[in-house]
């Protein structure tokens, strides 16, 4: 039963769809970024280094099958200033991560939130897109 | 006189925590500190003096091109191009604004680790920036790629006809008490203006307007002149706004690493550019 559960806590826990106005520092062209996913699942390795840290995770599918994610953040002098750290995680730690995904359907994401097995959550680097465009105000990025 | 003694030390003692309260407690790569919205409790500004950490906050990425030019898709965010300068903007394919392209198919130099030249300094991942002056020169020390160029105060003139450079040949002059204006040529064509990839020519000219503000606060703005490129000169930013930093403040190192590069496109640049798996 214990077994089972941990099982079903390993699969995708949502799926959920909205709009998510999002402009990456390197470029979203390679991401849906109106869907927004998250995954349960093991660290495997945490590549702290620019352009873009890195965390790998092995997870499993709703079919059963195993899934090795890599998800991006931004660089570590951005992460560093929402609390992220090279020792943020180490292989072994049980994280769920919501990212966008990739539109290619490969395991490929951004991550928009991490939650440690403490309930810790770091935040991923969302900027939001420009604001509707007014005459009145100055350009914004 | 024991008691004199004492009171000395206990005096010391409250001056030395005053400056360490002031400056906050050493420590490696800080982290800045948040932008103020005003000035009214800033000291005044001293007199032909730039120097110091000085920090942008999330204003000087400009991920989407220069702050005040984003390529966006506004036509007031669109330099007025000529036909040379047009063609060229095609040549180049960024993967950020409008035009942006899949990570495989870019041609940005900066993705193989080339410099970014300027004015892109200025213009893209503008991060924590030490100013240190001397009598005959400014050396601004950038975050992003670890690098550094050196603006001429002596009273020299730009070179006629310059070797070109990634960072092309500067030259200052204060033109008040607390506005430096700095003037760039020779700059290398294979670099990008921005971003978005805003191309440029040889007949690049750059005008950098440092404005301190006040003690605390520092503004810059960038206009970008080039004939063979644009019809007219273009502002990049305008008054791009910087705060000071504790004098102890250190600076964490950002570097373009060749080896880091190519494991985050094996993890992510490349197989997130390859055609549908579905």
């Amino acid at each position: 039963m214990k077994k089972s559960f941990l099982k079903l806590s390993a699969l995708t826990i949502a799926v959920s769809i909205f709009l998510l106005p999002l402009w990456a520092h390197h470029g979203n062209a390679a991401y849906d970024t109106e869907k927004k996913l998250t995954v349960k699942g093991t660290v495997t390795d945490w590549f702290w280094a620019n352009p873009h840290c890195v965390l790998q995770f092995d997870a499993t599918d709703a079919n059963g099958q195993a899934v090795h994610w890599s998800t991006e953040t931004e660089n570590p002098t951005t992460m560093s200033h929402s609390g992220w750290s090279k020792s943020s995680f180490k292989p072994g730690d049980e994280v769920t991560v919501t990212m966008i995904t990739v539109k290619n359907g490969k395991p490929i994401g951004r991550i928009v939130e991490v939650v440690l097995p403490n309930g810790q959550k770091l935040e991923g680097r969302v900027i939001p897109a420009l604001p509707a465009y007014n005459p009145e105000e100055p350009p914004k990025q | 006189m024991r008691g004199i003694s004492f009171t000395l030390v206990l005096a010391l003692l409250s001056f030395s925590a005053g400056l360490c309260a002031q400056a906050g407690a050493p420590q490696w790569g800080g982290v800045a500190r948040p932008q103020t919205a005003t000035e009214h409790d800033a000291a005044p500004a001293p007199r032909h003096d730039i120097s110091g950490t000085w920090d942008p906050g999330d204003n000087g990425i400009q991920q989407l091109g220069a702050r005040n030019m984003p390529e966006d898709g506004r036509p007031e965010h669109r330099p007025s191009f000529t036909p040379a300068g047009q063609q060229a903007l095609e040549h180049n394919k960024p993967s950020n604004g409008i035009r942006a392209v899949l990570p495989s198919e870019t041609n940005d130099p900066v993705v193989t680790c080339d410099p970014q030249g300027m004015p892109r300094e200025d213009l893209y991942e503008l991060r924590t920036t030490q100013i240190v002056q001397t009598p005959l020169k400014i050396l601004l020390l950038y975050e992003f790629g670890k690098v550094w160029r050196v603006i001429w105060t002596d009273g020299r003139e730009l070179p006629k006809d310059p070797e070109p450079r990634w960072y092309g040949y500067s030259v200052g002059k204060w033109v008040d008490d607390y506005t430096l204006v700095a003037e760039t040529t020779g700059l290398d064509e294979r670099t990008w203006i921005d971003r978005a990839g805003r191309p440029h020519s040889d007949e690049l000219r750059i005008q950098e307007r440092f404005h301190r503000v006040d003690r605390d606060h520092l503004e810059l703005t960038v206009t970008i002149a080039d004939p063979k490129m644009y019809t007219v000169p273009w502002v990049g930013l305008d008054k791009l706004r910087f705060d000071l930093q504790p004098e102890n403040f250190d600076v964490r190192e950002m570097i373009c690493s060749p080896s880091e590069f190519a494991e985050y496109n094996k993890l992510i640049g490349v197989p997130a550019s390859e055609k549908s798996s579905k």
